[in-house]
């Protein structure tokens, strides 16, 4: 079976037919089988082809071999059915649900088929624990405060979680289909409100989808700028999510703080894009703004202030035993469970899982400066917070020494226009977690399928997962402690 | 008795913009402005309520039971060198049960609602207010073997001058503890946050989640009572002065609640807030100093 593999990197195309296409059978034995060995299921979609059959493709990491391995499987007209892997493979659940929800294919048993974008059916409702004492607590999707719109639905035994189920997709625009069909100049504006606090993160990973299509290479400059913007998003959202953590458990000096560092860095992001969420600024090719060295020498000092800031403030933080005492073993995610459920970015990082597309599938810039990877041990609150931290320190001293020699080039290639026929995969760390965009296009070059996945939609379920067993009131600060996106999860 | 009642109504709510102020300063901020509340009643005074369908007289009521309470409990407790109006043997008990009746209607209210925030809210309230009743009545406990009176007006204030310099140990561990029990009882930090939005998290916020215009006016306004009340308990127990010019001893007694508002800021700029299952702890602490009070207050009487 070795042979029907097709071996493929990040920022990389391949044609459509140079992929396997497996028997079920085989193509679920195959993914049981690699997962069990540690591989990971990076994406599992549908498309629809051109004879109108439905085509399954299975991407697998091996993140520590930095390759990924693309197979498929095809379900015809008719025989809109396979069988769930879900029971053997806890990853595979959500991919198989979105496929369901999509394709409208059945499942035969998936242990929780439910929608999990458009509005629900009556059955199979939500999971309910019966019994005198227990009680539902309903939330959302109407929040207070200026969040995203999701219903949460708590079953608790007095003050404590017994389940907790989290109902998405009010957020649903139908932006894979809008990409497929808006003209290209408008398709990067798209690409970048895909998630509104990742604007740099998901607009990279479309550039990165379309250069790969059409062999256009970026110069080491465009590289570097483009490493700067996704840097300073990674920090001012990790310093804004520190903040709102201080802000949950009532520490106000320490909110009051971060939040302004998180503005200080959106505003480095706004001298160097305009804007402060760095919108307008990655282009298919390159990048549109350039710095100069007194530009640059600006920010290396407004950053050295940033970091001496932030350290003094997390020593603050990490220290104070109140803030300690409410951090501490709670919403704990196990390493296992990260392996289990295949979560990804600072979620994964907090328990103890090397996982990090700047470093397992290095792209861009970090193929020539790379970061080393921040790990903690728990994956409670705590963790994860420390390692907002400690990626803040790295994120700072890779845009210092980076800033000491920026490398030259042309700011923007033109790409030229794309390949018929192809695949292209292109992934990114974002702040968040992998951000994983596969564009395929048809014989006229158009594109036939855009796929997205935020971290988020990997990432919801250790937040159920995190608050079983958890009192009700930690709740809150729990899912501060992952920030996860709903746009991003709802596209 | 009608200046005394005016100073207490129309200066409580000026205590929580001062500790407003307070924790604006520690993060930096402006804040807002000292007489923010009184904007806040005004404004909520002139709309109309809502009530939900499913909610009864009860809920309608408890608003103004709990402001009268606590106003009815204002009147039983000496504010510095003010005396009482009402005084008798014994009223040490109406003025706690006083603010249990308040409570009692709170917590019917809003179970009254059916909502489940509310609903966590209350049983919350509740079991947090067993527990710190406990506390404060060993603290009535302390100061009646101590000054052998059962009423208020006889255990705190000038009549207390003859304790502190007697039993100042167990005076000081009374007033530590009655810090925390005027923490946990106006749900400030670390016990509460009043300034969160997450109902998950909320005591007492939860619990007036469905009151608004007029009815949350009142309750608003009850709190700011209860901390004046409460806080004078403290601040008349710590300055057990006389003075026959009742302006002066006003005077002196306002800025004491000013320095107490500006104090509970501190604590709470300087902490976060503690884990709803730690709360019980933060009281049994406040009930464990009483107990140590009352031990030495008790070995020395006899």
């Amino acid at each position: 079976m070795e042979s029907a593999i097709l071996n493929l990197k990040n920022n990389q195309a391949c044609q459509m037919s140079q992929i396997p296409l497996l028997e079920e059978k085989f193509f679920q034995a195959r993914i049981k089988e690699a997962c069990q060995g540690g591989a990971r299921l990076v994406n599992l979609f549908g498309l629809i082809e051109e004879n109108t059959a439905i085509r399954v493709l299975a991407f697998l990491g091996y993140d520590d071999e930095d390759k990924l391995l693309l197979f498929s499987m095809r379900l015809s007209p008719d025989k809109p059915f396979f069988d769930s892997m879900t029971p053997d493979l806890l990853q595979a659940h959500l991919f198989e649900r979105e496929i369901a929800e999509q394709f409208l294919v059945q499942l035969k048993g998936h242990p929780w088929l439910k929608p999990i974008r458009k509005p629900m059916t009556r059955e199979p409702g939500f999971f309910r624990v019966k019994g005198e004492e227990t009680h539902e607590v309903a939330v959302g999707p109407v929040h207070v405060g200026i969040i995203e719109p999701g219903h949460f639905r708590f079953q608790c035994h007095g003050e404590e979680i017994l389940n907790l189920e989290i109902q998405l997709g009010y957020q649903h625009r139908g932006i894979e289909n809008m990409m497929q069909e808006v003209s290209s100049e408008r398709r990067v504006w798209l690409a970048e409100s895909i998630a509104g606090d990742t604007v740099i993160g998901h607009g990279l990973a479309y550039c990165g989808a379309m250069e790969s299509l059409s062999d256009c290479h970026v110069s080491p400059r465009a590289e570097a700028l483009r490493a700067v913007a996704l840097e300073l998003e990674r920090l001012a959202n990790h310093a804004g999510d520190l903040g709102a953590l201080s802000g949950d458990i009532g520490f106000l000096p320490a909110a009051a703080y971060f939040g302004r560092l998180r503005g200080e860095f959106l505003n480095l992001l706004m001298a160097l894009t305009g804007n402060r969420y760095g919108r307008s600024f990655c282009r298919p090719g390159g990048v549109l703004f350039d710095m100069d060295s007194k530009m640059i020498d600006e920010f290396r000092r407004r950053l050295l202030k940033a970091q001496q800031e932030i350290r003094e403030l997390s020593n603050l933080f990490f220290t104070k035993p109140s803030v300690l005492g409410r951090l501490e073993n709670i919403g704990i995610v196990s390493s296992e469970t990260v392996k289990q459920f295949g979560f990804v970015g600072p979620t994964a990082r907090a328990a103890g899982c090397a996982r990090d597309v700047r470093m397992d599938h290095a792209y861009g810039m970090y193929r020539f400066h790379q970061i080393p990877i921040s790990l903690a041990e728990n994956g409670d609150v705590y963790s994860r917070a420390m390692i907002r931290w400690l990626e803040s320190q790295r994120s700072i001293d890779f845009l210092l020494e980076l800033f000491a020699r920026m490398p030259e080039g042309d700011l923007l290639r033109p790409p030229g226009p794309l390949k018929g026929r192809h695949l292209a995969l292109s992934m990114v760390e974002g702040w968040r977690g992998e951000i994983v965009h596969v564009v395929v296009t048809d014989s006229n070059s158009k594109i036939a399928r855009y796929k997205i996945k935020d971290p988020s939609f990997n990432n919801w379920m250790a937040l159920t997962l995190a608050a079983r067993g958890m009192q009700i009131s930690d709740f809150p600060l729990c899912n501060k402690s992952f920030n996860l996106s709903y746009a991003g999860h709802d596209l | 008795m009608v200046a005394r009642m005016l100073v207490c109504m129309v200066f409580s709510p000026f205590l929580l913009g001062v500790i407003g102020k307070t924790k604006a300063l520690f993060a930096g901020r402006k804040g807002p402005p000292y007489l923010q509340l009184y904007y806040d009643i005004f404004k909520l005074l002139q709309k109309g309520s809502v009530y939900s369908r499913t909610t009864t007289w009860i809920f309608r009521a408890a608003p103004l039971v709990s402001v009268t309470a606590v106003l009815v409990a204002a009147f039983l407790i000496p504010l510095g060198s003010l005396r009482a109006p009402i005084q008798f043997w014994g009223d040490v008990i109406l003025f706690a049960y006083l603010f249990g009746l308040a409570r009692f209607f709170m917590i019917l209210a809003a179970l009254d609602t059916g909502s489940s925030f509310e609903g966590m809210g209350a049983s919350r309230e509740a079991a947090f207010s067993c527990l710190s009743e406990i506390a404060l009545f060993l603290n009535f406990a302390v100061l009646a073997v101590l000054s052998k009176s059962f009423s208020l007006s006889g255990m705190i204030g000038a009549c207390s001058w003859f304790s502190w310099t007697t039993m100042r140990p167990s005076l000081v561990l009374v007033d530590l503890s009655c810090f925390m029990i005027l923490l946990v009882e106006n749900s400030r930090i670390p016990i509460d946050d009043p300034a969160t939005h997450l109902e998950l998290t909320m005591i007492h916020e939860g619990m007036v989640l469905d009151h608004s215009g007029p009815d949350l006016a009142f309750i608003l306004y009850a709190g700011a009572i209860k901390f004046f009340v409460l806080g004078g308990f403290l601040i008349t127990l710590l300055l057990p002065f006389h003075f026959y010019n009742p302006a002066m001893g006003t005077v002196v007694f306002l800025l004491g609640m000013v320095f107490l508002a500006a104090a509970v800021g501190v604590v709470e700029s300087a902490m976060a807030r503690l884990r709803l299952n730690r709360v019980s702890t933060f009281i049994i602490g406040s009930f464990v100093l009483a107990s140590f009070g009352l031990m030495i207050a008790l070995a020395r009487a006899f």
